[in-house]
């Protein structure tokens, strides 16, 4: 879509960054948003349809392709899928034997789960931008953003999961006496200043999940938008920059879905350590 | 950009993943491959012994070998000394053989010898007969003195 003036640019910008929302409107009752003030008016009680659809179906993918992996798993010759399979488990088993120093059987699955889950929702972003959106809109569906990685909502509810993870281990590995202390007594171990203390870990312990959640969701959602501003060149002058600029993003891709499964296994493995 | 249920959604389909992830996803693949790896080894560690095997039955071999040139030469060796003892007793045989034959003929001849004189002495009397016969020009009676020639004749 070639720019016409500023305001169909920025109409399409938005168009493209609205996600397709159904919830209770105050006026309309349960129903999909039809604009993005109508998506806000109905507050938190609405779900993006896009995001969990695409998440869901990308979490099946990941699923039905391992699970048909582990079907066929021989201890003979590996096949080409139990290959490639097998390839990215020896991954995570190392990353998980290099930065966990506990004895946890749910995190290398945990991490798998993660790593192979939040790539394949990155790898959507490779389609061009209008493909979709526009193959569902002449299905008459308004908006459809497929990335679900670019919604804050996905990657915050991850980053919320594997924030009860911590809070749980470290409660079942230290005791709630031993994770108050460690929270009361690092990095100052000095009564006057538990309080100092308690600000200082509970802040850092709080900002974990957030920095997993913001660091994907703002790699994933500056990526989009220079995809879409890139969409809105000239049709013949569209692929001088969105090849260089899809090419990196392969880089950006695997690197982010990397750092978010590395820092839960490293935070996890900070919940199982005694202090 | 709003936070809304998706948030929720989300956490519950992670869960779930997650929760199959362990389940059924995990456990067949990693058993697979650890399985194999200890397969690999197995594998390794007795191509390793069998090289090792290789090597001793190699060593085996040369030693028996070189037992059985030694016991070749042995027997050759004996079979030298056989042969030598076995030309030895034939040069004695023939040696002792030879002598038998010519004490065989020794005998013989002194045999012809004795026969040889026997048959003079028969003879010398009838000749001294005639001798006489003839020297005294005479006819002697040959029943007389044929008594008197044999005794010299067994004399002789």
């Amino acid at each position: 879509m070639a720019a016409g003036n500023e305001v169909t640019a920025a109409s399409y910008i938005q168009h493209h960054l609205q996600n397709l929302t159904f919830g209770r409107h105050p006026e309309n009752g349960w129903s999909i948003a039809h604009s993005a003030e109508e998506a806000r008016e109905m507050g938190f009680w609405a779900i993006h349809l896009d995001t969990m659809g695409w998440s869901i179906a990308m979490g099946l993918l990941f699923i039905w392709l391992f699970r048909k992996a582990g079907k066929i798993a021989t201890t003979g010759v590996p096949g080409g899928l139990q290959n490639a399979v097998e390839m990215v488990i020896e991954f995570i088993e190392s990353l998980v034997r290099s930065a966990f120093h506990g004895r946890n059987p749910i995190i290398a699955p945990l991490a798998l789960t993660l790593f192979v889950w939040i790539l394949l929702m990155n790898t959507l972003k490779i389609i061009p931008v209008d493909y979709l959106p526009e193959l569902f809109a002449r299905l008459g569906v308004e908006y459809m953003k497929i990335v679900p990685t670019t919604d804050v909502n996905a990657t915050l509810g991850m980053a919320l999961g594997v924030f009860i993870l911590i809070l749980y281990y470290s409660f079942k590995v230290k005791g709630v006496g031993g994770f108050a202390r460690e929270l009361s007594l690092t990095p100052f171990n000095v009564w006057l200043l538990v309080p100092f203390n308690l600000v200082l870990e509970i802040v850092g312990l709080v900002v974990k999940p957030f920095s997993l959640a913001m660091r994907l969701f703002g790699n994933m959602f500056a990526g989009e938008v220079i995809f879409i501003l890139i969409a809105l060149l000239p049709f013949w002058a569209i692929w001088l920059l969105d090849v260089p600029w899809a090419i990196f993003h392969i880089l950006v891709i695997t690197l982010q879905a990397f750092i978010f499964t590395m820092l839960t296994v490293v935070y996890l493995s900070a919940a199982h350590e005694h202090h | 950009m709003n936070i809304n249920m998706t948030l929720i959604g989300q956490t519950i389909a992670f869960a779930i993943f997650v929760w199959f992830c362990i389940k059924y996803v995990w456990p067949p693949i990693s058993t697979a491959l650890h399985e194999r790896q200890k397969r690999i080894a197995e594998g390794l560690d007795a191509a390793s012994r069998a090289s090792r095997d290789l090597e001793l039955a190699q060593e085996q071999a040369s030693q028996t070998l070189r037992e059985s040139k030694e016991q070749a030469s042995q027997i050759l060796e004996q079979a030298n000394k056989r042969s030598a003892q076995i030309v030895e007793e034939a040069r004695e045989q023939a040696r002792a053989e030879g002598e038998r034959l010519i004490a065989g003929a020794r005998a013989e001849i002194d045999q012809e010898i004795q026969r040889a004189k026997d048959e003079l002495r028969a003879q010398v009397s009838s000749l001294a007969v005639a001798g006489a016969e003839r020297v005294l020009e005479a006819s002697v009676d040959e029943k007389a003195h044929r008594k008197l020639l044999d005794q010299l004749a067994a004399e002789l």
